[in-house]
């Protein structure tokens, strides 16, 4: 499927969109600190999400230490246990995840792979980051406030979450929810941008329909985003009324520690309701933008064209629209209307066949092809095991009558560890060795990384597979200590402090990453423009990296869409988007 | 993949109409809304995002409203002026939204101005909606301290459900903001205007790009936003 006209003689239409005037930075503190070039700002964000997100591993190690060895170590104490849950949870997801995929690819891949010069607004893009580095110091100084951090849980369930006896009710929720507001404000610059640059700012002859997936799943997470954080931005500011003047929004008539409080008549139910509206398209915020570079790494690595494109395409559209209508089935527990549960549950497996499309067409891109195991591929292949697997625990999870008992237990853990903690990062780290080698000029190196894979991805399983089963058994989630309790047999026990040091290895073998990153800045391979032989324009920059402006004088034109590869019949076996069409391949 | 070249996607002189002409956009070179500006674009998208904050923050407040056990007090009387010995419920919400829906016209004026390159009349009219978006955040800042004086508080109330002084102080203050963050939007975008920065191409103190008479039009996308958030407001919250 060659995309080019059959008549090569044709000439350009002249630009729709005019050649922009960059900002162009005077010193060194607008060019590599404040600057407005998008793929500095990319990686600042991927610094700073990275750098939160070890905070967030150790938080977990320290966890994974209390349910493994109870007791073990006296520090934490249920007060501590609760905090360490809470920012634990959420640091990995808003602060690590969506960061990094939507800050930190989006504004590396936007620009670069659509042919612009930058994103249309750098200015706003700018203030982005450092709204966000803003929200990630607010957060982390909840550690030093008095009281430390909230610990009402990632969710921070209202009236549990502002009541005197959970810990960091002085300082830890006001901090928490500053820092969610900021964040939104400062995602709210950053997607802005990124969806404005899709719509309007792509180079000569970059359709729609030409735009690799990368940038069809960072688009469709982004608008997304830019939908559902409103809820949080909304329930955030109203919960922190709650807490500081006194509003009873969430709060009902509550008496506490035998004292009645001054709230009256507020509903619960509706910061569950306006959490999970945002809550449940967040997964997939997080899930789509993995989907869509997940496509190209398995394209450009087994050297075919993505199987079924426009399905692709269309897969991810449906599954972002029909992610607004599901979030209710994280509420089976609170009690619902049975035909709300029916509705909510319907439309929950309903989404399993535009993610089941996905899956088979990676697959059948798979079938046949000239699969290279680099770096980039083994974690694909891995993201889509693991993707299965947790997709499937989703199936379970999406009936009330399994999810009511299921609900609280370990099971529900291990499930969305696989499907959105597991396997989205897996697609982070395959990505990172993809292009690192485009965003320092040298490749990393390659046998660190398969340590660092083989270890992370079996690591993983032994992990979270084990969860499953312990969950089935009946141990409860978010208990500091279960003590003996007769339904949960001792075997548990067992296996959860076998959970605990593969935890504490694989958590220790990111440092071979960590390691890898540094090392391979100065000393690993240089890797010239286009070492993966990849059609896209990333690729194809006339420098490596990528110089201020991306592109030098001209911008490229794009003459066919991003998955020409191994065309019969053609020297080489990929054409870059930008290769003019040749009379002896058309 | 169709076999389209650049050039293919757009025939010229070609007119196209409904949804072959939506079609047309959205399968185009460099741009799915031809005529939008980057600028402009922004603005829509952002309006987009800023309509979920407000209908978010309504739908809670109607859920709160409905599910308090608490009597909710009546509107009409809440916000009723006596005014030389007559009493009249909500006069002051019919001014004010009055003056919000005036100075929506005062803007599109202004948009039409600008388009003109009339720097004085459009500088002016800005200026105007400026002035009548500062009055209403006046009004609203009266209405404010007379509820407070009559004993309203975001935690309670003398009349019943405490939850309607919390939506109420949210809530307009919520939309009061950002009728103050149009307002000095108005300001300065006006002073560029009189100044002639947009015929001199005169570059942005931040981004250092060229400022356009289009400015003009995106303000004023946002400033019709903020008054067609304000008739939901009014109508859900005084007139139900």
């Amino acid at each position: 499927m060659v995309d080019v006209p059959s008549d090569a003689t044709v000439p350009l239409s002249t630009a729709e969109v005019e050649d922009v005037e960059l900002y162009h930075p005077r010193s060194w503190v607008t060019k590599y600190v404040f600057s407005q070039d998008a793929k500095i700002i990319a990686i600042q964000y991927s610094l700073t999400a990275l750098a939160i997100g070890l905070v967030a591993l150790v938080l977990s190690w320290l966890m994974r230490l209390q349910l493994g060895f109870p007791g073990l170590v006296s520090f934490i104490d249920p007060e501590r246990y609760y905090q360490l849950i809470t920012m634990h949870g959420m640091i990995m997801v808003i602060y690590l995840l969506t960061a990094l995929f939507l800050g930190g690819f989006g504004n590396y891949l936007i620009p670069l792979m659509l042919g612009a010069r930058d994103m249309v607004f750098p200015y706003v893009n700018m203030l982005s980051y450092w709204i966000y580095l803003l929200a990630v110091l607010v957060l982390v100084a909840g550690f030093f406030v008095p009281g430390g951090t909230t610990g009402a849980g990632w969710t921070l369930y209202p009236p549990q979450a502002i009541l005197a006896n959970t810990p960091g009710q002085p300082w830890g929720i006001i901090v928490m929810l500053v820092s969610l507001i900021l964040f939104i404000i400062g995602f709210t610059m950053g997607g802005l941008n990124y969806v404005v640059t899709v719509l309007q700012g792509r180079t000569r002859g970059m359709t729609l329909m030409r735009m690799p997936l990368t940038i069809w799943g960072i688009f469709t997470a982004t608008v997304m985003a830019l939908l559902a954080f409103p809820a949080l931005f909304v329930a955030a500011v109203m919960m922190l009324l709650d807490r500081l003047i006194g509003t009873s929004f969430f709060m009902p008539s509550i008496v506490a520690l035998g004292e009645q409080l001054p709230y009256r008549g507020g509903s619960p139910i509706l910061f569950q309701h306006l959490f999970w509206f945002f809550g449940h398209p967040e997964v997939y915020i997080v899930a789509l933008p993995a989907f869509g570079i997940v496509s190209d790494l398995i394209s450009t690595h087994a050297r075919k064209n993505i199987f079924g494109y426009r399905m692709m395409v269309w897969a991810l559209v449906a599954i972002g629209a029909l992610s607004f209508v599901v979030w209710a089935h994280h509420m089976y527990v609170s009690g619902m209307h049975p035909s709300f549960g029916f509705f909510f549950a319907t439309t929950t497996l309903i989404i399993a066949i535009p993610t089941a499309i996905k899956v088979y067409n990676w697959v059948l891109t798979l079938w046949r092809g000239d699969i290279h195991f680099t770096l980039p591929m083994l974690f694909a292949l891995g993201f889509i095991v693991t993707f299965v697997n947790g997709g499937l625990t989703g199936l379970f999870l999406g009936n009330v009558v399994v999810d009511v008992p299921l609900s609280d237990t370990m099971f529900v853990v291990a499930h969305f560890h696989m499907v959105m903690g597991v396997a989205p990062i897996l697609v982070i780290f395959g990505a990172i060795y993809h292009w690192y080698p485009k965003v320092t000029g040298r490749m990393l190196d390659t046998t660190l990384g398969k340590l660092h894979f083989w270890i992370t991805f079996l690591g993983a399983y032994l992990i979270f597979f084990p969860m499953h089963y312990i969950g089935l058994m009946g141990v409860p989630r978010r208990y500091h200590e279960i003590g003996d309790m007769a339904f949960v047999p001792a075997s548990t026990a067992t296996l959860n402090g076998f959970i605990t040091v593969v935890a504490l290895i694989v958590g220790a073998a990111q440092l071979i990453f960590v390691f890898n990153l540094a090392w391979s800045l100065r000393r690993g391979q240089p890797a010239g423009g286009n070492p993966w032989r990849a059609t896209t324009l990333e690729w194809q920059t006339p420098e490596t990296p990528p110089a201020h402006g991306n592109w030098g004088k001209t911008l490229p034109v794009v003459y066919r869409w991003a998955y020409d590869y191994s065309v019969p019949g053609a020297a080489e076996d990929f054409l870059p988007q930008n290769q003019p069409p040749d009379p002896a391949t058309a | 993949m169709n076999e389209l070249s650049p050039t293919a996607l757009r025939p010229e002189g070609t007119h196209l109409t409904g949804w072959s002409s939506v079609e047309a956009d959205w399968s185009a070179d460099q741009r799915a809304f031809r005529t939008a500006s980057w600028g402009k674009a922004m603005m829509w998208i952002f309006l987009l995002s800023d309509t979920f904050i407000f209908g978010t923050f309504l739908i809670s407040y109607m859920t709160v409203r409905m599910s308090t056990v608490v009597p909710w007090p009546n509107p009409s009387e809440v916000f009723a002026l006596e005014i030389g010995g007559h009493h009249l419920p909500l006069i002051l919400i019919a001014i004010m939204t009055f003056v919000l829906i005036s100075s929506s016209g005062t803007m599109a004026m202004a948009v039409n101005f600008g388009y003109r390159r009339d720097r004085r009349k459009t500088a002016i009219l800005m200026l105007l909606t400026a002035l009548l978006g500062a009055t209403f955040v006046g009004m609203q800042a009266f209405e404010w301290s007379k509820l407070i004086a009559e004993g309203v508080r975001p935690w309670g109330n003398p009349w019943g459900a405490e939850q309607f002084g919390s939506s109420f102080f949210m809530i307009t203050g919520f939309h009061g903001t950002h009728v103050t963050i149009g307002v000095i939007f108005l300001l300065i975008i006006a002073r560029k205007v009189w100044r002639g920065d947009f015929d001199q191409a005169r570059r942005g103190f931040f981004t250092s790009r060229k400022g356009r008479y289009e400015i003009v039009e995106i303000t004023g996308l946002y400033w019709h936003f903020v008054d067609l958030v304000w008739v939901f407001i009014f109508a859900l919250f005084y007139l139900w």
